[in-house]
């Protein structure tokens, strides 16, 4: 199965269907918007401040997702010095920073009709927060630390650490009395969002996902462009 | 596998393992100490009545609330204790009435409180007003969904 995740067949795939996904993305994203903004109904409570949600919730996932995905990239790289996971985690970081930012600006967005307040130090606004700060320090250790292997190393001890936090964020909410509601989605029992609602949710989920995709195809042919530079000199 | 692959490997459950212990422990008293509020069953078996600011949570009565001006009085209910709060300020679009809320402010007394700040609390239940009105109608509506 590794060798499916070579660094070749990135690039292949990034030269000949990058085109494909990015038209597949369009799609996804104009119909989650249509259905998001105009299609699905306004809540019971919220009336359209619910809107907010469909474009948070996915932001949040992914900001998580992308966490762990770089943690067990690092794992692998830490264990068994294979270099492309390095390349792989190195890549994907900048996209799963830019969607815990938008999870806390559209959260905050939400919290000031809703709650009353743009901020509260709820536990799971500040885990979340602290996996804002996580993914800074991430990035900054590869920008500021010219030593590939140095840098290698000391990153993936970094989202190792991090890693603890991504259980605390996912479970702040039944753990701690939290100004944040409980999971709307479970894993476990039924949700409790009417299929109106989960529907465009999961729809711009998707294109959020695809999205992802595509900046990691092209960040991860820069990257290992870069590698190869460097290396070479 | 090699043998540096094993010794990295050892390594790293060894740190995990240290991990989870140090981390067991700081989770522990975290969730003691960091509480984000209480309930009025909490403050009523609290010894004496704190001096800073506190946090309160719990639904709001039903029939409690009343305005005078930006005055406004209710009280704060965990459906075995409850606490009469006083605010003076603008009040957040979902606090009503059978809603969850968190406020902020000074005890009085071990019933009363000054707060300062409210906020509403959003439950985990979304959907849309038809669906809620239709549940209402025949009788489905959850306790805790509100009203």
């Amino acid at each position: 199965m590794l060798d499916y995740l070579s660094t070749k067949n990135f690039k292949h795939v990034h030269d000949h269907y990058l085109f494909w996904i990015k038209i597949f993305f369009l799609t996804l994203v104009i119909f989650g918007l249509i259905a998001s903004l105009f299609v699905s109904p306004a809540d019971y409570l919220q009336g359209d401040t619910v809107r907010i949600m469909y474009v948070h919730v996915p932001a949040s996932w992914l900001a998580l997702q992308i966490f762990a995905v770089m943690s067990i990239c690092s794992f692998i790289t830490l264990i068994f010095k294979t270099r492309v996971f390095t390349l792989i985690a190195k890549s994907v970081a900048p996209i799963g920073f830019t969607f815990s930012l938008i999870s806390l600006f559209t959260g905050s967005i939400w919290g000031q009709p809703t709650w009353g307040t743009f901020w509260t130090w709820d536990a799971r606004l500040t885990s979340m927060l602290v996996l804002v700060i996580f993914y800074i320090i991430y990035i900054i250790i590869w920008k500021i630390i010219p030593k590939f292997n140095l840098a290698e190393k000391l990153t993936s001890i970094v989202s190792l650490i991090g890693l603890a936090n991504l259980p605390i964020i996912k479970f702040s909410v039944e753990w701690w009395n939290t100004l944040h509601q409980p999971s709307t989605i479970k894993l476990t029992e039924s949700s409790t969002i009417h299929s109106t609602m989960l529907t465009p949710l999961l729809i711009m989920f998707f294109a959020f996902l695809i999205f992802s995709i595509i900046i990691f195809l092209i960040r991860f042919k820069l990257e290992s462009l870069n590698l190869k530079i460097n290396s070479n000199r | 596998m090699n043998s540096n692959v094993k010794k990295r490997l050892y390594f790293f459950l060894v740190s995990i393992i240290t991990t989870l212990v140090i981390g067991k422990f700081v989770f522990d008293s975290l969730k003691i100490n960091s509480v984000y509020f209480f309930s009025p069953t909490d403050l009523k078996n609290i010894n004496e009545i704190p001096n800073g600011l506190i946090r309160v949570g719990g639904m709001i009565k039903i029939k409690s609330l009343s305005k005078k001006g930006n005055q406004y009085s209710f009280i704060v209910t965990d459906f075995k204790n409850e606490i009469m709060v006083n605010y003076t300020g603008i009040k957040p679009n979902l606090f009503e009435e059978g809603q969850g809320a968190v406020v902020e402010g000074k005890l009085n007394t071990r019933t009363n409180l000054v707060a300062t700040k409210i906020l509403a609390k959003h439950d985990e239940n979304y959907m849309p007003k038809e669906v809620a009105d239709a549940l209402k109608k025949t009788g489905n509506w959850k306790k805790n969904y509100g009203k």
